[in-house]
This record gives structure tokens, sequence and C-alpha cells, in this order.
């Protein structure tokens, strides 16, 4: 009984959040399940459960198959564009920099900023325009005498969605680099000097020593950017807008709601969202909370 | 002094080169730096001067030249059309981000300080609904928010911003305050203090970096989040974002004003960016977890 009213008050404190979680998240995301699993394909009839079809059915979908298409190019080049320029940064300020604090601020900011507002200008930049018409970036090329890299940008047939994500990594590399140095800047000094004893080369100490002990920061750095990128919608809502051209499945499940106005399929989408992400943040949120109980 | 007698003892030339050597690369990596402070100004600079321009120089053929004529009339016009959406982010971020503290700090107390059977399962599954796609729960939630009666407007939004980030703040409170020695606490339980009073005597007056971090961090994702706004809010409530997204959707407003309004809808956050990045910092560092 003691311990029972030990403990108590604590749980009765936590209690509206765990209620507002179960509701808001579990069940929520059960309800979507729910929805998905049914035929309803306007906003008034009831709906009829109809099991996995929709799940099945949509991959008959021209639509469907290009905007998974373009999820997986541009995950690739936003995840590892990113997690190399941001390791890049941090590697190139390791050592301590002069005007560390200034360079650290620049490549932070754009994290403060919304996509929406950034979109503005990148959409501006990328224009597709090239040789007389050549508008933005590409005509920044012409100026420098690199005309040879213009290219349509976000409106090339087979990889626009890289250019997609050239402002994701702007974005968020700065983020990356954060994470970087802190993970740099924990591995001793001590360790280090004894590698060096013990005869390593610089190189070797890096490839040795700092590397290994980086790897939970690079896993953590993977983790937030993967997520990011399944669900990725403002940044494209910003730049091209609803254009088949950069279609993600974030962007049909905002128009099978509000144009197609179909539930089932929205939610259907929705769902595939959610078990892209989860299929790697689940096991690692297992992981993180055994390692966390170990030490 | 003492370095100088060692250099002498020492052979000469492999230092020379040593130092060369460490010298040049230092330079490098200083002019890497610097190049990549460039390429990452480079939207910025677009930005403020397109802003500036007066409507005749404004269009993509002259987005690099600077301004001939400098004018603020694009500014007046997009903070007009702007600034109902300004006060609507404003309405949704300061509540949101304080109650979101209050929340956060409560339940970062408990599952740091007063522990109950099975506080690590319930912190896990919490930690879940910080990487949950939203999209996963927006039809649903448009739902709900309906049936609660609060669908359209800014208490139905900041309620969603609340909920969905209560695991960042759990998680950001959580962390600062495992850092507070248990004797400390266990003092106050011995002098007889329950759980409360404890946290309000003991707890409260050491937290307001963490409070800091968690407001900031609220506050910012409030005010850039577009994805709740647009399946939530009707035309009166649209925050910042989405008053920006029409405006610089629609074909018929000029560059000028784009740009002009892209940066109005930026400054707050930008503000808060540079007087406190330092606890923005902590809580991009509390995202990814204990790594």
């Amino acid at each position: 009984m003691t311990r029972v009213r030990r403990w108590l008050p604590g749980l009765l404190l936590v209690s509206p959040s765990i209620v507002l979680i179960a509701v808001f998240v579990y069940g929520l995301l059960g309800w979507n399940f729910k929805v998905a699993m049914t035929d309803q394909h306007d906003e008034i009839s009831p709906g009829h459960f109809v099991g996995l079809d929709n799940f099945i059915s949509i991959w008959d979908q021209e639509r469907w198959g290009i905007s998974v298409r373009h999820s997986i190019i541009f995950t690739v080049v936003f995840v590892v564009g990113a997690l190399a320029l941001g390791w890049f940064l941090a590697f190139l300020m390791e050592k301590g920099i002069k005007g560390e604090g200034g360079f650290r601020t620049v490549y932070l900011f754009p994290m403060a900023v919304s996509f929406i507002a950034t979109g503005v200008v990148w959409r501006w930049l990328m224009n597709s325009g090239t040789g007389e018409q050549a508008v933005g970036l590409n005509r920044l090329f012409h100026y420098l005498g690199l005309d040879f890299l213009q290219w349509h940008w976000f409106r090339d047939q087979d990889w626009g969605m890289a250019a997609m994500a050239i402002p994701a990594i702007w974005q968020m590399s700065g983020y990356v680099m954060a994470l970087f140095l802190a993970g740099f800047r924990g591995v001793s000094e001590d360790l280090r000097e004894a590698a060096r004893v013990d005869g390593c080369s610089e190189w070797q100490v890096y490839r040795y020593v700092v590397l290994p002990l980086l790897r939970p920061v690079t896993l953590s750095a993977l983790i937030i950017l993967g997520h990011i990128s399944l669900k990725v919608f403002d940044l494209i809502v910003a730049v091209s807008g609803k254009q088949i051209i950069t279609d993600v499945p974030a962007i049909f499940m905002w128009t099978a709601v509000f144009d197609s106005h179909d539930p089932a399929k929205g939610a259907t989408i929705a769902s595939y969202i959610v078990l892209s992400v989860a299929v790697f943040v689940v096991p690692y949120l297992i992981w993180n909370a055994r390692r966390g109980n170990r030490s | 002094m003492t370095a100088d007698v060692i250099e002498k003892t020492r052979p000469v030339a492999p230092v020379t080169h040593v130092r060369q050597r460490a010298a040049v690369a230092r330079w490098v990596r200083l002019a890497l730096l610097i190049l990549f402070v460039v390429v990452f100004l480079i939207p910025i600079y677009v930005l403020l001067v397109t802003s500036f321009k007066p409507l005749s120089e404004a269009d993509p053929g002259q987005a690099w030249n600077l301004p001939q004529v400098w004018t603020t009339e694009a500014w007046s016009i997009a903070w007009e059309k702007l600034e109902p959406g300004i006060v609507n982010s404003f309405l949704l971020a300061i509540p949101g981000s304080l109650i979101s503290a209050v929340l956060g700090s409560m339940n970062g107390y408990v599952l740091a300080k007063w522990r109950f059977p099975g506080a690590d399962v319930v912190f896990t599954l919490f930690l879940f609904g910080m990487f949950i796609p939203y999209q996963g729960v927006m039809i649903p939630l448009v739902q709900l928010m309906v049936n609660l009666g609060v669908y359209g407007g800014i208490p139905g939004l900041t309620l969603a911003h609340v909920v969905y980030g209560i695991p960042i703040c759990t998680l950001i409170f959580r962390n600062y305050y495992v850092t507070i020695p248990d004797s400390l606490i266990e003092a106050s339980r011995v002098d007889g203090a329950g759980m409360l009073r404890t946290f309000w005597s003991v707890v409260l007056p050491v937290s307001a970096p963490a409070f800091a971090v968690v407001i900031i961090w609220q506050f910012t994702s409030m005010w850039n989040d577009f994805l709740f706004a647009v399946f939530l809010t009707a035309p009166t409530s649209w925050p910042t974002t989405v008053m920006l997204n029409n405006i610089a959707g629609a074909q018929t407003v000029p560059y000028s004003q784009q740009m002009a309004a892209a940066i109005l809808a930026s400054i707050p956050t930008m503000i808060v960016y540079v007087l406190l990045g330092r606890f923005f910092m902590r809580g991009l560092m509390a995202g990814a977890l204990k790594g």
C-alpha cells in the first residue's frame, strides 16, 4: 500500500498526457487503418469493410507507382546528400577554426525557417529555363561559364526529384553538421593521443578510432532524415504544388482528401506512409530503450 | 621560450614541413567553409534583393542584379496581405508553446524522478508519437475535431500541436531532469514533501533552461507548420504559412511581394534563432534522442 502511494501520484500527473497520446496517436492511427480498410470512397456513404483491397488495388494506379518512385529517389538523394554535406562541414570544423560560431549560425539558420518560406525562392532559383531563357541558377551557371550544368531541375522527366532534394539538403545539412560536431567533440583527445602513441597516422586515428565512435550519431541522423524524407510535403507544395512531375505519397494523399474527396484512398496512402516510417523507427526506438536501460 | 628550445633540438626540416602542411590544411578548410557560407546564403541574397525591387525589375531575368531603385513598396503590400496570418500564428504559437512546456515539464519530472511501474514503456510509447508522419492521423483527426466542435479554428489547431508536441517536450524535460541529483529529491521526501510540493519547490526553480528550450522549439514548429494548418483551419484562422503559400502560389502576385512575404513570415523565428540560438541547438540535439 505504501509503495502504491509512492508512485500513484506520478502516474496521475502523467495520466492526462497518456490519455491524449493514447487517443490522438494510437487511437487515430488505428482509426485511419480502419478507414483504409473500407470502401468509403466519398464523404457521405458509411463504407463497408473490404479488408486489404485498397492496399492492393492502389498499386494498379499509375500515379501511385510514380509517387512511390519519386519518394525513393528523393529519400536517397536527400539522406545521402545531407549526411555527406553535414559530415563534411563538421569534419572541416572539427579541430576548431576561427569564427566557428559564425559558421555554425549560417549553416543552421535554414532549420529555423519553414519550407513554405524558403520554397518561394527555391522555386525561382530552380527555374527550368535553359539557354536564352535561363533564369535563376541556370542563369548563374551561365554567368560563371558553367552552361553545361544547366538543366530542368525539378521539371526533369526522370530525375526531377533529385533536384527537389537540394532545398531539403540545404535546410537539413546544418543539423547533421551539429550532430556530427557534437559526436566529434565527444571523442576524447586522450583516446586519439593513445592511438597516435601506438603509431597510428592521423588517417588511421580517424578511420579506426573516431569513425566507429560516430556510429550512434550517424544512426540518429539517418533516422531523423529518413522520417522527414518519407513524409515530405511542405517543400513540394511550396516549390511545385500538386504537379504530377513531383508527386509524392503525401501530396497524393492530400489531393485524395481535398480534391477527390476519397477518405478510403487517402487513409490507404497515409497508412503506407506510416508503415514506411514505422519499419525502421520502431526497431530504433526499442534498441534505444534497451540501451537506455543498460546504462 | 621552452618551445623554442625544443624546436632547436629537433631536426629542422620535418618540423617546418609538418607545420606548413598544417597551415595549408587550415587555410583550405577555412576557404571551403567560406565557400559553403556563400552557397548557403544564395537564397537569402535573392530573397532580400528581390523584395526591395520595384515591379519593373522584379522578374527572374534580373534575379542576380541589385535593385536599381530600392523601394519598400513590396514589403508594405506583403504586410497588408500577410498580417491576419501573422496575428493568427501568434495566437497559436504563444499559448501553444506555453501549454506544451507545462505539460512537458510535469511529464518529464515524473518520468525522471517520480517513476511508476511501466514508466519506461510509457516513455517509449510517447517517443513513437514523435516520429509518426502526421498524415497517418489526419483524416480521423479532422473528424474528431469536427465532433469536438473545434474544427476550423485556432483552438483546435493549438490542441493538435500541443498533443503531438507532448513526446518531444516530455523527452527534453526528462533528459534535463535526469541530471538533477536524486539526493535532492530524497531530501525533500524525507522532509515530508509530496510529489507536487517537491516539484514546485525543488525542481521548478532550476527548470528555466529546459523551459527555454521547449518553448523555443514548440514556438518554431507551430509557427512553421503547414500540414496541420492546411487540414485543420478555415480561411479566417489561416496561420502565416498557409497565407504565404496562397500568396506565393498565385500567378498574379509579383515576385517582389512573394519574396517580401516570405521574409516577413520568417522574421519571428529568425529573431528567436539569432537571439536564443543556444537553446534552439539544445532542442535540436534532444530530437536525436541520446545520440
